[in-house]
């Protein structure tokens, strides 16, 4: 991101496992596997998450955020276009004040902070699942030829995903959604997985030409499967599992993505609630009103933090050479 | 040696006229030029279509770039709506953004290196673990949230750093705004760096070492950290095309006359020969910073030899 040089998460190191061999070892013997039979690749990492207190905290924090971006109206009863400068210009927050529309005070037009940080979840998690799942299901795809068939496919798609990695991914962003006048909620996730796909199709790519390389695709070969099937039934299963960290650890660097771009003017434009819409009306009070930017650029790096650290997590779990 | 790299820049000229075709492709099909120079007014009909004879744009896209093409690389990046020559803005705002680069690089790269190392040789120990939830919560604040925060709390609140950066930008009043440039990839850095000394830590050359009586720092640093910096490199050299691109942000912030300002003014006015042209430096120096990067491993890892 980034950058979010959106240098997307694929950089990020493994943090050390605590759970080592012994940990593995008692945890065969535990009644939802069963003694002596073993766990599959996602039993096991199920296993692994269910001991990591980072897991839970990501996991609460999302289901709370997707509740939220679902249902808005559960909680807050303020109406967050509703501006009152004679009463309401920059009041500081009331902070013993729970779940009331001067919980975290008032912005410079006089409206709710806490109501528009509740509604703007809703355009931040539709871009980042939006981007996420086009960039997954197209780069995926395109990936997945490329290297299962090898050869003239895997050369055009490799050369075209150096091409667009050669072009900075906010660069190029803000250059497409230049052309766009009216910048809707679609419109920034086609401009965003219009440059994000190539991040996904290069990890599987990789993937699966380890997969293919398996034992159990020659021998679904040999019984005569065609390709259809050795692809979505034998490589897709084993070859997922780097995708799906991947597009987890994006999905939280779409979404800063996305805030940066509204940032800079050139994301989603005023009548949609975007966070980072309102960090940039903030910026010029921050001097004597820092709450004015502190509760909406807190509540966005949460949510990053919270996808960013699901998708390390599930990594982890996944990763078995740190164990 | 001189064959690998011969043979790298011949496999970097598709990935460069691809990348270069595609930003002309964004730039000029999906804006209109003409339209952008005059603003808000409705330009005269016998002017608009002079310049579009001007700027090749009566000609297919592909015409219209191998003109622009040629122009480049006989040195000439076309002129800027203000009628400056783009070379001329170049030669302002690269110097900046370069120093501004230099102060992320340098700072990602010592912090980081160190905090990998350091944490990486304490795996699951306190602080390895207060270094892992940093970096999440580093990589979790968005640049443009860190650097206005930052600025306001050194610039404004404790008056350490000047808020807005002179014309000039000299490497001193850059400091702040590095460190805010570089404090994503710093994160990375960390864990790329302590990744690859866990696992280098269980090497059998390490164990040599160890065995030998080698003194502690010694194994450290030339033997351990020297083979776990592969990885760090790699991601430094697409890191470097990255941050001279993503300035846009810090730059904004900082008031800072490089190559995201140029960029991000670019943009917003449709001012598509600064755009472009900046643009294609930009892609060269990435393609240059990777094979820089490959040739770096021969010097990192001497079992790495280019024939």
């Amino acid at each position: 991101m980034s950058e979010p040089t959106t240098g997307t998460g694929l950089a990020l190191g493994g943090p050390a496992s605590h759970a080592d061999a012994a940990a593995v070892g008692t945890g065969l013997s535990k009644k939802d596997t069963g003694p002596g039979k073993p766990r599959s690749l996602w039993g096991d990492a199920w296993y692994e998450l269910r001991h990591r207190p980072l897991f839970w905290v990501s996991a609460v924090l999302l289901v709370l955020l997707l509740t939220i971006a679902a249902f808005p109206g559960l909680f807050t009863g303020a109406d967050p276009r509703d501006g009152d400068l004679t009463n309401h210009f920059l009041t500081k927050p009331e902070l013993t004040h729970f779940f009331q529309a001067d919980w975290f005070g008032y912005d410079v037009q006089g409206r709710s902070i806490y109501a528009r940080v509740i509604y703007g979840t809703r355009a931040s998690i539709m871009v980042g699942v939006g981007v996420t799942v086009m960039v997954t299901l197209f780069g995926g795809l395109v990936g997945m030829l490329a290297g299962y068939f090898g050869g003239w496919v895997d050369a055009i798609v490799s050369r075209l995903v150096d091409i667009f990695f050669g072009l900075p991914f906010l660069l190029g962003s803000m250059v497409v959604l230049n052309a766009f006048t009216e910048r809707k909620v679609y419109v920034v996730i086609a401009a965003l997985a219009f440059l994000g796909w190539t991040t996904i199709a290069r990890v599987m790519r990789s993937s699966v030409i380890t997969a293919k390389q398996a034992d159990y695709v020659t021998a679904a070969r040999a019984l005569g499967a065609g390709t259809t099937r050795i692809l979505f039934r034998h490589v897709l299963p084993n070859a997922l599992a780097p995708t799906i960290v991947v597009a987890t650890i994006s999905l939280g660097a779409y979404i800063s993505a996305e805030a940066t771009l509204s940032y800079l003017g050139l994301g989603l434009a005023d009548p949609t609630i975007s966070w980072g819409i309102d960090i940039s009306a903030a910026k010029d009070a921050i001097r004597d009103n820092p709450h004015v930017m502190l509760f909406p650029a807190g509540m966005l790096s949460l949510t990053v933090f919270a996808f960013i650290t699901l998708g390390d997590a599930v990594r982890d779990a996944l990763d078995p050479k740190l164990r | 040696m001189g064959r690998y790299v011969l043979r790298r820049v011949l496999q970097m000229v598709p990935v460069f006229i691809g990348s270069t075709f595609l930003i002309f492709f964004m730039v000029y099909a999906l804006g209109d030029p003409v339209a952008a120079l005059f603003g808000d007014k409705a330009p005269d009909p016998a002017t608009a279509a002079r310049i579009r004879e001007d700027l090749y744009l009566d000609e297919p896209l592909w015409s219209q770039y191998v003109h622009y093409m040629g122009q480049v690389f006989s040195g000439d990046f076309g002129t800027a709506f203000n009628g400056q020559p783009v070379t001329e803005l170049m030669a302002g705002a690269f110097p900046v953004t370069l120093r501004l680069t230099v102060v992320a690089v340098v700072f990602e790269m010592a912090l980081g290196v160190t905090l990998g190392v350091l944490s990486g040789l304490r795996r699951g120990r306190g602080l390895d673990t207060s270094v892992l939830l940093l970096t999440l919560v580093v990589v979790s604040i968005p640049t443009f949230v860190s650097g206005t925060v930052l600025q306001y709390l050194f610039g404004v609140e404790w008056g350490l750093a000047r808020p807005s950066v002179s014309p000039e930008a000299p490497f001193a009043q850059l400091l702040l705004p590095g460190v805010v440039l570089g404090l994503v990839s710093l994160a990375y850095t960390t864990r790329l760096t302590r990744t690859s000394v866990v696992e280098n830590a269980r090497a059998d050359y390490v164990r040599t070492a160890v065995a030998k009586g080698l003194p502690r720092h010694r194994i450290v640093t030339r033997h351990l950290l020297r083979n776990s910096l592969i990885p760090v490199v790699t991601f430094l050299g697409t890191d470097i095309g990255a941050l001279m691109g993503g300035a846009i942000v810090t730059e904004r912030i900082f008031n800072i006359h490089g190559v995201g300002y140029q960029l991000y003014q670019g943009i917003l006015r449709q001012n598509s020969p600064t755009v472009v042209g900046f643009v294609t430096i930009l892609v060269i120096v990435f393609l240059v910073a990777n094979l820089l990067v490959d040739l770096l491993y021969a010097v990192l890892d001497p079992r790495i030899r280019y024939a």
